[in-house]
């Protein structure tokens, strides 16, 4: 991502790997070594944006010490936790324990092999024609890790806390990919890169309901806030990492902002259009596309409280399912019956079918016996 | 049919949080900025004046801490006492103020000084003249209302931006 402006950047992209000596290994080693670099910068950038972002919706400041606005505190925070105590508990699963951190974050930086952050085939690391099923396969592998910590410490709370990760994971996989087949539907394609050359017309507007779901579902599925549960500071001290400390706390804590990334990477580029975007070169409307989704999850993390363990299945399995398959089911009817439809059209109608659908269902739905407004 | 329960309160909330977004924050970054404390603020440290004190010893009976020492001789020439020894264990001080509010000859007063921190326990012991009043101290307005002129009004954090500015 880093070159000199005088380059032609467009041109350099697109014709970079075929014409390379030893192709393939030259392309795959580059673009690893870039991936890794800007994901570990995207997620510094992340934790940066989070902290102050959530600071300032809360009529704080944030961290605002080290460097200007703040900026290098994850740098900081990096190095304090680099130099800390690695202590594993005494009747703790060693190797498990030891293993746990690594397979939470692999799966993380795996997802953004397929991602197309550029058009032409250097975008991406691979093209793999089913793209994001090899996608939401990978995403959910983390949660073995987060169970490996939760078991691997010896802790009743690490435990706690990894079972309910499971449970909401699997719970939530369901309409999350049931949203994703709504997209893969109208784009007609798995692959990742045909997808967001179908995007004449972001998704979103075709997929409102879809985008919807994929957005709650993607944020209960890497645990953010109000759907932390495995986390929940105020009831189960730091869930499966409470035992975690020094690197392997920071490869846990990079984890859940690289899984962060990697959603708000997936919703990008299925929902808005990907790298696509005018005047500005391609990966820097990706990164911005990015950066975006990223702030309304901190927004929507800072506005909500946490929902208890029956509320998040209640919402996942009353809420989320019957509305995927919904949406599935008219996606497929107006894919098979209008294929030709104007896309003018559908926006207003999907739109209008997304807003009397969830009018409908949340009327199943109230806390406190209906005294408090949801 | 009645709509209700459709995020409305969700909603709410969201705005809430992106109009937070966009105000001041409420935050004082405390060794840069520093908010006025009350005229009348019970500082952690005691002003004695030497000249008005008769060496009563109604400090030392009012302080409910006992931390008040005063030692006097009888100076037979003037017809007065001479205080030898003046000494406040500020390590023990409640900031009642009640040493003030007893005296009566207006010699005691609590100062304006909030930050008191010493890496000794032993700093902490006042003597006869770190009590009187220097340039590094500001006498508080407490249970002295005539101070009050000279000390700056409080800073709420309602108007606090006006006032820093």
């Amino acid at each position: 991502m880093i070159a000199s402006p005088s380059l032609n950047l467009e041109h350099y992209w697109q014709t970079l790997p075929p014409d390379w000596p030893g192709g393939f290994w030259w392309h795959w080693l580059v673009l690893t070594v870039i991936i890794i670099a800007s994901v570990l910068t995207l997620v510094m950038g992340y934790i940066w944006i989070e902290r102050r972002g959530m600071a300032r919706m809360q009529a704080r400041l944030g961290p605002n010490r080290v460097g200007p606005f703040g900026l290098l505190q994850p740098v900081a925070d990096a190095i304090k936790v680099l130099i800390k105590e690695d202590i594993v508990p005494a009747n703790a699963d060693k190797i498990v324990h030891w293993l746990a951190p690594v397979i939470a974050f692999a799966p993380a930086l795996m997802i953004f092999a397929v991602i197309p952050f550029q058009s032409g085939t250097a975008g991406r690391l691979a093209d793999l024609n089913i793209g994001i099923l090899y996608v939401v396969a990978i995403g959910s592998v983390s949660t073995v890790g987060v169970f490996m910590a939760g078991w691997g410490s010896n802790n009743k709370y690490s435990l706690l806390g990894a079972m309910r990760n499971v449970a909401a994971v699997v719970s939530y996989e369901i309409p999350l990919v049931l949203a994703i087949i709504g997209v893969v539907l109208i784009a007609g394609s798995l692959s990742l890169n045909q997808i967001v050359l179908a995007q004449d017309i972001p998704f979103i507007l075709l997929q409102p309901l879809g985008f919807l779901l994929f957005f709650i579902a993607g944020c209960a599925e890497i645990n953010r806030s109000p759907f932390d549960l495995m986390e929940a500071d105020s009831e189960l001290v730091a869930g499966f990492h409470t035992e975690y400390s020094g690197m392997k706390f920071a490869l846990f804590y990079l984890a859940e902002y690289a899984e962060a990334l990697a959603i708000s990477a997936i919703i990008t580029t299925l929902f808005l259009g990907g790298w696509r975007g005018p005047l500005l070169p391609p990966w820097l409307w990706f990164v911005l596309k990015v950066i975006i989704v990223f702030s309304v999850m901190v927004w929507t993390r800072t506005t909500l409280p946490r929902v208890r363990i029956d509320q998040l299945m209640a919402l996942a399995w009353k809420f989320l399912l019957p509305l995927a398959l919904i949406n599935l089911l008219i996606t497929a009817l107006e894919v098979l019956a209008w294929p030709e439809a104007l896309p003018w059209v559908m926006i207003p109608v999907n739109i209008a079918i997304m807003v009397v659908l969830v009018l409908l269902w949340s009327r199943f739905f109230k806390l406190g016996w209906g005294r408090v407004e949801v | 049919m009645k709509f209700e329960r459709y995020g409305k309160g969700i909603a709410k909330g969201l705005t809430v949080t992106i109009t937070h977004l966009f105000r001041h924050p409420i935050t004082t970054q405390y060794p840069e900025q520093r908010l006025n404390t009350s005229r009348r603020f019970r500082g952690n440290e005691l002003i004695w004046d030497n000249i008005k004190c008769t060496g009563c010893s109604t400090c030392a009976k009012a302080c409910p801490q006992g931390a008040i020492q005063i030692i006097t001789s009888v100076n037979l020439g003037e017809n007065q006492y001479k205080v030898e020894k003046y000494e406040v264990d500020t390590g023990y001080c409640i900031q009642c103020g009640l040493c003030v509010e007893s005296c009566p000859f207006d010699a005691l007063f609590l100062s304006y000084d909030y930050e008191r921190a010493k890496y000794r326990r032993q700093e902490l012991v006042m003597g006869k003249e770190g009590l009187l009043l220097s340039d590094k101290k500001q006498l508080s307005a407490y249970a002295r209302p005539k101070v009050e002129a000279t000390l700056p009004k409080q800073t709420l954090l309602l108007n606090r931006d006006k006032v820093e500015k």
